[in-house]
């Protein structure tokens, strides 16, 4: 290796939630520095939490995300209903399950189109591609407005979902708004079907780098509420049993905690589930992986990106098919859960946009909430951003510095990290 | 339109945020869906959250989220003094939002402890605050996200000059002209009477009782309100997490 001095310092890191540095540091070709610092100001929403009813958890935690607000939102309601004992009908079961498709094509769709491909095509964000490529930005609005508008049509609005409550729901779709919803989604197979074809033209960076992939898993379905906790090193665990995976720590430079579980880090988020449940996914998002030369175990971490477009067809797929189960069973209104007086300790889990995200309450027998404890995907896999990081830089360290930096922030935008979820995110600093 | 006095016939804008949840800038990107002439209509030269280009001579800021660190004020004084125009954009920014909760637990040093445990003086914080605590701001999009169709308006309002005009009525009178029948009939809990208006009542709508995000009309009677949601059956905790949960700021709470 020769012996170069690299300083990459990106301050605010830019197309990603939240506020974080890069900071690498290359002396004589040794790598000394090499940090993730996560620089968003902390909110504390656990101890905010504290003395509250348990009826407004749902509705204070989908306010740590503006992107994820109906991931945060299902697994409140689960940790609560689980604290509670509450039983969730079928009904409720499907509708969540649509909704939470939507949430996924709509941050995938944010993530793939608006925050990566100007990377690929060359500019600093997707307003100059409103010119230079019009009918690519026009099919990622009008994904995002129908993923958009399947939530709307179910919880009210996609950011800070309304309807949905302790046990179920305060509104439900109409038949009508359900046939109208699966007639779009199906015309939207084609836009789904370019964008895989736009995809199998970018020029992804080549690296491996083999990391301890986690997610939830079901054998029935691709999991993306409720499960076990499964890992790629063959570890299975029940969701009581969360903390054994996540072990968070604090490191000086983030103001985000850390997780480790096997190895040093591990990796969550649409390339973990892939990894995990590719068998569960529908046949023609199989196809698709395939046609991306995507087959488990993927250790590129860059085609994050990838999985999250394989995944997007997976939901349209799915929704297609929950929205003919609804219409099916017939929809009824269900009376609401009604608290009983009694307390409990209760974890849900849902595997949001960007992985497993755990809420964990204790709920006293006035229904106050006295203790709260959340886990975000963002924060799990930041150990293992760093350890992308140090992997990726001796590998590049005879490229010229802009072009070290502008890979390095790919990578990090590969994660699709939330950074005001885990607290705050992303800036590169070269030192 | 109008020049903007350098020349551009476009208004320069610029979109930052401190501590919040971006969701009132991803319903800026989502109103692009059905509104992708705004980005013909003024010239974006910052939003980091979208874009890499970052240009610093802007007129019109939007800014989301609280002020919850000391070291966040200069930032907000920077903003201040390059904008001609600063509109506060969201339930955070305008009046706290959820950020004031951690304001009402026993004590800071407890809330960090809570979430940070042993390391809790590793990470700066100060009480939650709306940017109005820190610098003037010139107009104010209320809601917690904003809503798509108002943030359009206020838009088209600061390009031809006005001073936005936000509905100072309560979301009663949405509520009505949408033909909801009553969350309180319902036996639900509704803060719309003492709520300012402006989001089409979309919470009583969905089922849900209003919770306050968009601020509390001028003038409000806040004991008769509380009066009718004791009536309603709520306990004191009850009522009084209500009431709090995007109005739990009070300037009494950052007087050193």
């Amino acid at each position: 290796m020769s012996k170069v001095d690299v300083n990459v310092n990106v301050h605010h890191l830019t197309r990603v939630e939240g506020h974080g540095n890069i900071v690498v540091d290359v002396k004589n070709g040794e790598l000394v520095k090499c940090e993730l610092q996560i620089v968003e100001a902390p909110r504390f929403f656990e101890a905010m939490l504290r003395g509250r009813p348990y009826t407004e958890a749902s509705h204070i935690t989908s306010r740590i995300c503006g992107i994820c607000a109906t991931g945060h939102a299902t697994a409140s309601l689960r940790a609560t209903e689980t604290a509670l004992g509450v039983k969730v009908s079928t009904q409720t079961q499907l509708l969540r399950k649509l909704l939470f498709h939507g949430e996924i094509i709509d941050s995938h769709v944010l993530h793939v189109y608006m925050l990566v491909a100007p990377d690929f095509l060359g500019v600093g964000s997707v307003l100059p591609l409103a010119k230079s490529h019009p009918e690519v930005v026009k099919r990622a609005l009008r994904i995002k407005k129908l993923s958009g508008d399947l939530c709307a049509m179910i919880s009210g609005r996609h950011t800070h979902p309304i309807a949905m409550t302790v046990g179920g729901f305060t509104h439900l779709p109409t038949v009508k708004e359900l046939l109208a919803m699966r007639k779009r989604l199906v015309a939207a197979r084609e836009d789904m079907n370019e964008t895989m074809a736009l995809l199998k033209t970018l020029p992804w960076p080549r690296f491996q780098r083999e990391t301890e992939y986690v997610s939830l898993k079901k054998d029935d379905e691709y999991a993306f509420i409720d499960g076990v906790v499964a890992t790629t090193d063959g570890f299975t665990y029940a969701l009581p049993d969360y903390r054994q995976v996540t072990n968070e720590y604090l490191v000086p430079h983030s103001t985000a905690k850390h997780c480790k579980h096997n190895r040093d880090s591990y990796m969550v988020g649409a390339l973990a589930r892939f990894n995990n449940n590719y068998e569960q996914l529908h046949p023609r998002a199989k196809a698709a992986a395939n046609e991306l030369g995507m087959k488990p175990v993927v250790t590129n971490s860059f085609l994050n990106s990838g999985a999250q477009a394989v995944e997007m067809l997976h939901c349209l797929e799915d929704s297609i098919q929950l929205i003919d189960q609804l219409i099916d069973r017939g929809l009824q209104e269900e009376p609401l859960y009604q608290f009983q007086g009694k307390g409990g300790e209760g974890v849900g889990s849902c595997d949001v946009p960007r992985g497993t995200l755990f809420h964990d309450y204790i709920i006293d027998d006035d229904g106050l909430i006295q203790g709260a404890n959340c886990i975000i995907p963002t924060g799990q896999n930041y150990a293992n951003m760093e350890a992308d990081m140090r992997a990726l830089v001796p590998q590049i360290l005879d490229r010229p510095q802009e072009e070290i930096t502008h890979l390095m922030e790919m990578l990090i935008r590969a994660y699709d990290p939330c950074i005001s979820c885990s607290t705050h995110f992303l800036d590169v600093e070269f030192l | 339109m109008a020049e903007n006095g350098n020349g551009s016939a476009r208004p320069k804008v610029a979109f930052f945020d401190f501590a919040c949840c971006e969701g009132c800038q991803l319903t800026v990107i989502d109103a692009l869906q059905t509104h992708l002439e705004l980005v013909e209509a003024v010239e974006i030269v910052q939003f980091r959250e979208a874009m890499t280009e970052k240009g610093e001579d802007y007129q019109i800021a939007f800014i989301e989220g609280s002020c919850t660190r000391k070291e966040d004020e200069d930032r907000l004084r920077k903003i201040r003094a390059q904008a001609g125009i600063v509109v506060a954009l969201g339930a955070c920014a305008h009046i706290g939002g959820v950020n004031a909760l951690a304001n009402l637990q026993p004590s800071l040093q407890d809330v960090r402890q809570y979430v940070y445990g042993d390391k809790w003086d590793w990470y700066n914080t100060y009480p939650a605050r709306p940017i109005s605590a820190v610098i003037q701001v010139d107009a104010f999009i209320p809601g917690c996200p904003i809503d798509r169709v108002e943030f359009l308006s206020v838009v088209k309002q600061v390009l031809l000059g006005k001073t936005p005009a936000i509905p100072d009525y309560p979301v009663c009178v949405e509520c009505k002209l949408k033909e909801n029948v009553c969350i309180f009939d319902k036996g639900g809990v509704c803060l719309g009477p003492i709520t300012r208006a402006g989001c089409d009542a979309i919470c009583p709508t969905y089922g849900d009782g209003c919770e306050g995000c968009r601020g509390l009309i001028p003038n409000p009677n806040e004991n008769a309100m509380q009066d009718v949601l004791l009536k309603a059956g709520l306990s004191v905790e009850q009522l009084r997490a209500r009431m709090t949960m995007f109005n739990a700021y009070d300037p009494a709470q950052i007087e050193a």
